[in-house]
């Protein structure tokens, strides 16, 4: 057997050729794993303005925003009143309607089931609402209430809210 | 190199010119001519065969297909309706490649079934076992993959609900989810993508199919007995014997496969995959495959999203550890009482799991699927260490020749003279 300093100086080579080679390595595969993120058009995919004063009370339109469904709900005051009165603090993902809300009848969610991604009935009048009146997904069960909470079934989270603002009493963008 | 390297001699001169710089003649006549299999295999043991010729038969009629398939979310749908009314035998290609994947799966829960009753994954076969599931799991990816091509509803959302999966990871699983589509939902980007890797993934599988076959012919193929070939008396050669056998299954095959591609191509597709997909859509009733569908049974059998997805995956991960589970070192279930009831318990409820799995889940199904699945692990965790400790096995034959000495009536005299034995004139090499 070799020298210890001798053995010190190759066991430095080697680790530092195997180090060098491993960052080489992870440095070549890295832009092809980035290759795989979303590309730079994709990402810069824009805002939507949809004129909402057709919208009666209690009707809803979907519209497509960044490939996804948005819900926009102009609420009845039941359906309102309905999403008051819940305690946050009893359900899964807790949240006030107040904090789902700009003004309370108009309710704006993406239309995108939390658990596995489909799109909930409930946007037609003959649709299934669920047990609370909101929105029913027909994949696996869950349903959502008058301000789009989760409230039965396996989803975790309640419907998200999009990004949005009133550009005046007729106009929404989203995004 | 090695001046010395003992070549084989055939008569044939082109045959020993090639030989004697690639030794691959005499590889096939080991692997395939000479190569002993036991003579007690049934017809189970034909599956192997049948399932390389149907991975065969899928990437050349695959290649066909993609010949005139357009990857693009605009043009998909109309080139895969293209395929089917215009091009000269597309609805042939395509008929063959969507059934075939379905017959594919079929031959290989057979296949795997064969394994687990006649305890093939045991000593000294468990990386073989191993390689299999692999190939199993390559396969389910690969299906899936292909099925989101011709781009119609069910492609759409089920593109959508299994990419899903991956965001119940806690903490990476939007990021990984928005990198596996290469969006923030199923698009362009997705198709283009499922696409090279549904092409390359069957190479990959041809591949390890490669390692799966080196395997196996390492310690020779188990059989329905499970024991060990003793002496040259327990085989037959490969050539002719069991090649005429797996021919005649691959003829029971053919006219089965045919059956269903002229007369019901349609039988085991979703009517509304022939619906241009729609994002803003979903079905109202969305079904997987159904060889798919006892994973998806279980996915939705539990009430939390990361709590399904993980016994679903683990539901697969689970046959990897399979040969350490089961102590018995008995192989077959023709030998153990108690186990091979549980065993087919296993079988019947993997089969009820699917079924439940292509129906709502809601009301008994959900209820059928929860018990199913308690069976599912329990027959992992629980029956399998267990019923090896306590149960008694019965009394293994001798050899596989003793098996037939058995079941010949005694006046005949040791079984032996009363059945040929071809291998007997042959010098077999284990």
């Amino acid at each position: 057997m070799a020298k210890k300093p001798k053995n010190k100086r190759r066991d430095f080579l080697q680790l530092s050729t195997v180090t060098l080679g491993a960052v080489g390595t992870a440095a070549f595969i890295w832009p092809f794993l980035k290759s795989m993120s979303p590309a730079e058009d994709t990402l810069a995919a824009g805002s939507t303005e949809v004129d909402i004063s057709a919208i009666e009370e209690g009707q809803s339109i979907t519209i497509k925003w960044r490939g996804k469904p948005v819900f926009i709900k102009k609420r009845t005051k039941e359906e309102i009143d309905a999403a008051k009165m819940v305690q946050a603090s009893d359900l899964r993902d807790p949240q006030d309607d107040a904090d789902r809300v700009q003004k309370e009848e108009w309710l704006v969610l993406v239309g995108v089931c939390t658990h596995l991604g489909c799109v909930p009935l409930g946007q037609k009048v003959s649709d299934m609402k669920g047990e609370y009146d909101g929105w029913y997904c027909p994949c696996h069960g869950s349903h959502y209430d008058t301000s789009g909470r989760i409230r039965k079934g396996p989803a975790p989270k309640n419907l998200d809210v999009p990004p949005y603002s009133f550009l005046n009493d007729n106009t929404i963008k989203i995004g | 190199m090695d001046k010395n390297r003992k070549v084989h001699q055939f008569k044939n001169p082109v045959l020993n010119w090639i030989e004697f710089r690639l030794p691959i003649i005499s590889y096939f006549k080991k692997e395939y001519g000479d190569y002993p299999m036991p003579k007690n295999c049934n017809y189970f043991w034909s599956f192997g065969a049948l399932a390389t010729i149907t991975l065969v038969t899928m990437i050349v009629s695959g290649i066909f297909l993609a010949m005139n398939y357009t990857p693009h979310t605009d043009m998909a749908f109309d080139s895969v309706e293209r395929i089917m009314r215009d091009v000269n035998y597309g609805w042939l290609m395509r008929y063959i490649h969507s059934n075939g994947a379905a017959f594919f799966f079929i031959i290989v829960y057979i296949h795997i079934v064969r394994a687990m009753y006649f305890g093939s994954y045991k000593y000294p076969r468990e990386l073989n076992w191993i390689l299999g599931v692999f190939i199993f799991l390559l396969m389910m990816a690969t299906s899936f993959l292909g099925y989101t091509l011709p781009w119609g509803q069910m492609s759409y959302w089920g593109a959508t609900v299994i990419t899903n999966l991956f965001s119940a990871i806690p903490f990476i699983g939007e990021g990984l989810k928005t990198w596996l589509l290469g969006d923030y939902n199923v698009g362009n980007a997705t198709l283009n993508r499922f696409f090279a890797l549904h092409y390359v993934l069957p190479f990959v599988i041809f591949g390890v199919v490669g390692l799966h076959v080196a395997a196996v012919h390492v310690h020779g193929s188990n059989n329905p007995d499970g024991i060990d070939i003793k002496t040259n008396n327990d085989s037959v050669n490969f050539f002719p014997y069991m090649l005429i056998k797996d021919t005649v299954a691959m003829c029971a095959f053919g006219i089965a496969i045919s059956a269903v591609i002229f007369f019901g191509p349609n039988l085991m597709a979703e009517v509304d995959n022939y619906i241009p997909a729609d994002p803003l859509v979903t079905p109202a009733h969305i079904v997987p495959n159904w060889y798919l569908a006892p994973f998806y049974a279980i996915l939705r059998a539990v009430p939390d999203k990361l709590g399904g997805v993980l016994l679903m995956f683990g539901a697969i991960v689970i046959l990897f550890v399979l040969p350490w589970l089961d102590r018995s070192k008995v192989r077959s279930c023709n030998y153990r009482p108690i186990y091979k009831w549980f065993m087919m318990g296993f079988f019947v409820n993997f089969f009820a799991l699917g079924y439940v799995g292509m129906l709502p889940a809601e009301g008994l199904y959900l209820l059928i699927a929860r018990v199913g699945l308690l069976y599912y692990f329990g027959f992992f965790f629980i029956i399998t260490p267990f019923v090896g400790w306590i149960e008694k096995p019965s009394k293994l034959p001798l050899s596989i020749s003793d098996v037939y000495a058995k079941n010949i009536a005694p006046n005949i005299g040791g079984g032996e003279k009363g059945i040929p034995s071809p291998a007997m004139q042959k010098d077999t090499n284990l």
